[in-house]
């Protein structure tokens, strides 16, 4: 007898319809899985047999065959079990087929039957609303996820018995269902850290502003522990929150990493800070089963990486191309993966080997820094809009009220973005940030005393070609900030204060 | 006869000077030997073709001898002249009167620019030339060091007083680059053909100094830079200026070889002073303690080379015309501060980060390495 239950495999974020087909025929008592799974796959076997027999039903001491279509799929990972059994249990009569109609099932098993949860409930759940599937089958706590979709219904079910009971139109068991079905649009929840918090930093909080207003990649530069990883942590707090398509997404990339999302869309956005000795395929994703990386994680979000001249090389000119496209294309041997990765680059960095550039205490030789530049320099800088300085208040800036709220600046954020947006609307761009040189010509509007100035500032060498761009576009997102329709001088000025360090005359050496 | 064949009989080093300096290019790997232990470079610098080589080439000697004898030196010249550039025999009238220190000056000067520079800049006040200096020092300055070496080389360049150098990186570039901002004059002195950009760090320095300026080297086009030949070329450097400065020595640095040079040859020396009790200055502290002339201002070179009393110490003037706002931050930049950093507000830190962009673009202020402002000098 032939059953067939539908679930889906992850190929990086997105859903892959797989139908498990099971087929019981008489002959010599085997267990057979084929259809290109890897080890934990065909290890399911074992996990089914045990869980069917624990459960108080009978495995049939037949010939069972489990094909996992399409077969030229490589599959992985412990999601398939439910499915697995479900479809052992139908095939073997146990569970009638008309009652797995429609029914997508996803989750793993444990030797006593009870079934547990299994990474990227979101994604199967909207893979079963690609498909017309209603209903999705899963581990109770894995509830809340499958219901955020219209149109699908999570089936909670404890262990296998309940599965049976469940599907022949038992009353479903656990049913603790947290949160009604349906993604309701909830008002964005900011407990995350608060600029309300800090004390000081006068020189470095309106770069920050800027930075999230424009989605400008940032560098802070300073001695440790002055507060610039503070000062990154609570840009999430002044970005705009989550559009409904953008929760979304961070949602289901957290889901196929197997981060908590407590069964709701997440709508604060994601603050990522990889430690400097991870592998680049940590941090653009990869794997010989392609997963998402901290690039893909930080979608939406803020990725800080800390003592940025500590990342080796070559890890962060894997972050390069990334960063420019909004999205990592991971391919292995057998498949390639797009992940999404629009994320706003946050990099800290003492100025100098000593860390005390800039100030009288610096007692680095121009060679040293020559050097320290150099580790930093090159491609990754040239994505780096800002650069700012952030040194430690004194006593008496810590001692006064704070200068800024996340509230406050939230609101001229969210204004500039809104200018941006409307200004760019048509376009696949969303902020200044990604303006690249011909939408920067069409909408820079810059006024002619300015375009005088940065003629006279270009001729002196102080820009380079590439950093005049750059300059430029953060000059728009000041001029946003000011509500200006037109790029004015002081714009231009405060965009050329904040511009990197390295000269013209380096980049062209 | 052509005045253009007249001027190229003249651009050719005679035989005697082409053997010599044929012999020291080949010599250059036993010259690094007799380097290593240690025996006085000028000594040996001056002494005869065949001492010479009897002295350095060893068992080879016989065999360099003869190719000595018969050198073809017509072909010898020839190959320099093909390489380019310009080479000026002791017997040239533009070979510099200075450089005539004794038996060991080089034989031939390999220029890389405009020869007639060579007459202009480096005769000396003696022939009817311009004064010139030499500005040394540490090839790894501070951050301040460097800007004062820049600080020496334009204010001597803009006072028509030439910059003798040696085109390393730090102090020595810094001094060019200086000279440079200014339109020059400024001549390097080479350890190696002076065709050839090393270190490669300065090149953009030396690509503006042979187009702009002039480069020489006693070692001929396509010579490598030996170990020896930079303080061999530091007693060429000592002997061009009329005064020597060190602006940042440690204790065993090369710019004391030239500073020692010059005093052999009586020149005067001027050192800038560095923080007692640091290492990095120490070499020109000492010898400032030995009797060196304080140099803290381009001025006080004029003073060594042009022995003109100069009494005044008025600070920089504050250019006229300069809005309140940046005269203050000006100020507050002399004395030491940082105005973004002390800033009281984000409205204030953006004013002063502004205003400091001004400054900058008037030339009266420069980034730093680290993201810090200084004064220009």
């Amino acid at each position: 007898m032939l059953a067939t239950v539908p679930t889906f495999a992850l190929i990086g974020i997105e859903p892959r319809r797989v139908d498990v087909e099971v087929d019981v025929r008489p002959g010599l008592p085997s267990f057979t899985i084929v259809g290109l799974g890897d080890r934990s796959v065909r290890e399911a076997r074992e996990r089914v047999a045990a869980a069917i027999v624990n459960s108080g039903m009978k495995v049939p001491q037949q010939r069972i065959t489990v094909n996992l279509a399409p077969a030229g799929l490589h599959k992985s990972g412990p999601g398939f079990d439910l499915a697995i059994a479900c479809g052992v249990l139908a095939a073997s009569g146990v569970i009638r087929p008309a009652d797995l109609a429609g029914v997508a099932v996803h989750g793993e098993l444990a030797l006593s039957g009870e079934v547990r949860a299994a990474r990227g409930t979101l994604v199967v759940a909207e893979g079963a609303q690609a498909h017309g599937l209603e209903h999705l089958l899963v581990a109770p706590d894995r509830l809340g996820e499958a219901n955020l979709l219209d149109g699908v219904t999570g089936v909670p079910a404890a262990d296998l018995r309940a599965v049976v009971r469940v599907l022949s139109g038992g009353p479903p068991t656990g049913t603790a269902t947290s949160s009604p079905p349906g993604a309701e649009p909830e008002e964005a929840d900011h407990t995350g850290p608060d600029l309300i918090d800090v004390r000081g930093h006068a020189a470095s909080l309106e770069a920050v502003t800027v930075a999230a207003a424009g989605g400008h990649n940032l560098l802070l530069s300073g001695p440790p522990g002055t507060g610039k990883t503070m000062l990154a942590r609570r840009i999430p707090s002044i970005l705009p929150p989550l559009g409904p398509h953008e929760a979304l997404e961070v949602t289901r990339i957290a889901s196929v990493a197997g981060v908590a999302t407590g069964g709701r869309l997440l709508r604060v956005r994601p603050f990522r800070a990889p430690h400097h000795s991870i592998s680049s395929a940590g941090l653009v994703g990869g794997g010989s089963i392609p997963r998402p990386g901290e690039v893909t994680l930080a979608h939406a979000g803020v990725l800080f990486l800390d003592e940025l001249s500590e990342f080796p090389r070559g890890t962060l000119e894997a972050l390069r191309q990334p960063l420019e496209d909004g999205r990592v294309l991971v391919t292995r041997g057998q498949q390639s993966v797009l992940f999404p990765c629009r994320t706003m680059l946050v990099a800290a960095t003492n100025p100098c080997p000593c860390g005390y550039g800039g100030t009288a205490r610096c007692r680095c030789t121009t060679h040293e820094h020559d050097r320290h530049r150099r580790r930093l320099s090159g491609p990754l800088l040239d994505r780096i809009d800002l650069t700012v300085r952030v040194d430690r208040p004194t006593a008496e800036e810590l001692a006064a009220p704070p200068l800024r709220t996340s509230a406050a600046e939230r609101e001229r954020v969210a204004e500039a973005r809104d200018r941006q947006a409307r200004r760019l609307a048509g376009t696949d761009v969303l902020c200044n940030a990604h303006l690249d040189a011909r939408l920067l010509r069409l909408h820079l509007a810059l006024d002619d005393l300015a375009e005088r100035q940065l003629a006279r500032v270009y001729e002196r060498g102080l820009l380079s070609a590439r950093g005049r761009h750059r300059v430029l576009r953060v000059a728009r997102t000041i001029a946003d900030l000011a509500a200006s329709d037109r790029v004015h001088v002081p714009h231009l000025l405060s965009a050329l204060a904040l511009r990197e360090d390295t000269g013209a005359d380096e980049e062209a050496a | 006869m052509t005045e253009q064949n007249l001027s190229l009989a003249r651009t050719l080093p005679c035989d005697d000077c082409t053997r010599r300096a044929w012999l020291v290019a080949t010599l250059a790997p036993n010259l690094e030997l007799a380097w290593r232990a240690r025996r006085p470079l000028r000594d040996v610098l001056g002494l005869a073709d065949r001492t010479l080589v009897d002295c350095l080439a060893g068992s080879a000697a016989d065999a360099l001898l003869k190719r000595w004898e018969g050198l073809d030196v017509d072909a010898v010249r020839a190959t320099w002249g093909a390489a380019g550039g310009t080479s000026v025999c002791r017997h040239d009238p533009r070979y510099p009167e200075r450089l005539r220190t004794g038996p060991d000056a080089p034989a031939v000067l390999f220029c890389a620019g405009d020869p007639r520079r060579l007459r202009a800049w480096l005769a000396g006040p003696a022939a009817g030339g311009m004064p010139a200096v030499a500005i040394v020092g540490t090839r790894r300055p501070l951050p301040e060091g460097a800007e004062f070496a820049r600080t020496l080389g334009r204010g001597l360049a803009a006072a028509g007083v030439t910059v003798v150098s040696g085109m390393a990186m730090g102090i020595d570039a810094a001094a060019h680059a200086g000279a440079l901002d200014a339109g020059g004059p400024t001549v390097a002195v080479l350890a190696c053909g002076p065709e050839l950009a090393y270190p490669k760090s300065v090149a953009s320095v030396h690509r503006q100094l042979v187009a702009e300026q002039l480069v020489v080297s006693e070692l001929p086009p396509g010579a490598t830079p030996w170990r020896w030949a930079f303080p061999a070329r530091n007693r060429i450097i000592a002997a061009l200026g009329g005064a020597t400065v060190v602006v940042e020595a440690t204790e065993r640095s090369g710019s004391l070889i030239t500073a020692d040079f010059a005093a052999d040859l009586g020149r005067d020396i001027g050192a800038a002073p560095g923080r007692a009790g640091s290492p990095r200055t120490l070499g020109s502290n000492r010898l400032l303690a030995q009797g060196a002339a304080v140099i803290l201002e381009p001025g006080d070179v004029l003073d060594l080379v042009c022995s003109i009393d100069r009494t005044s110490d008025t600070p920089p003037p504050v250019p006229a015309g300069l809005e309140p706002r940046l005269q203050m931050l000006l100020s507050l930049l002399r004395d030491g501060g940082q105005p973004v950093t002390q800033a009281r507000t984000p409205e204030a830190a953006e004013a002063a980060r502004v205003g400091l962009l001004e400054l900058e673009l008037r030339g009266l202020v420069r980034r730093v390495p680290g993201g810090g402002h200084v004064a220009a000098g």
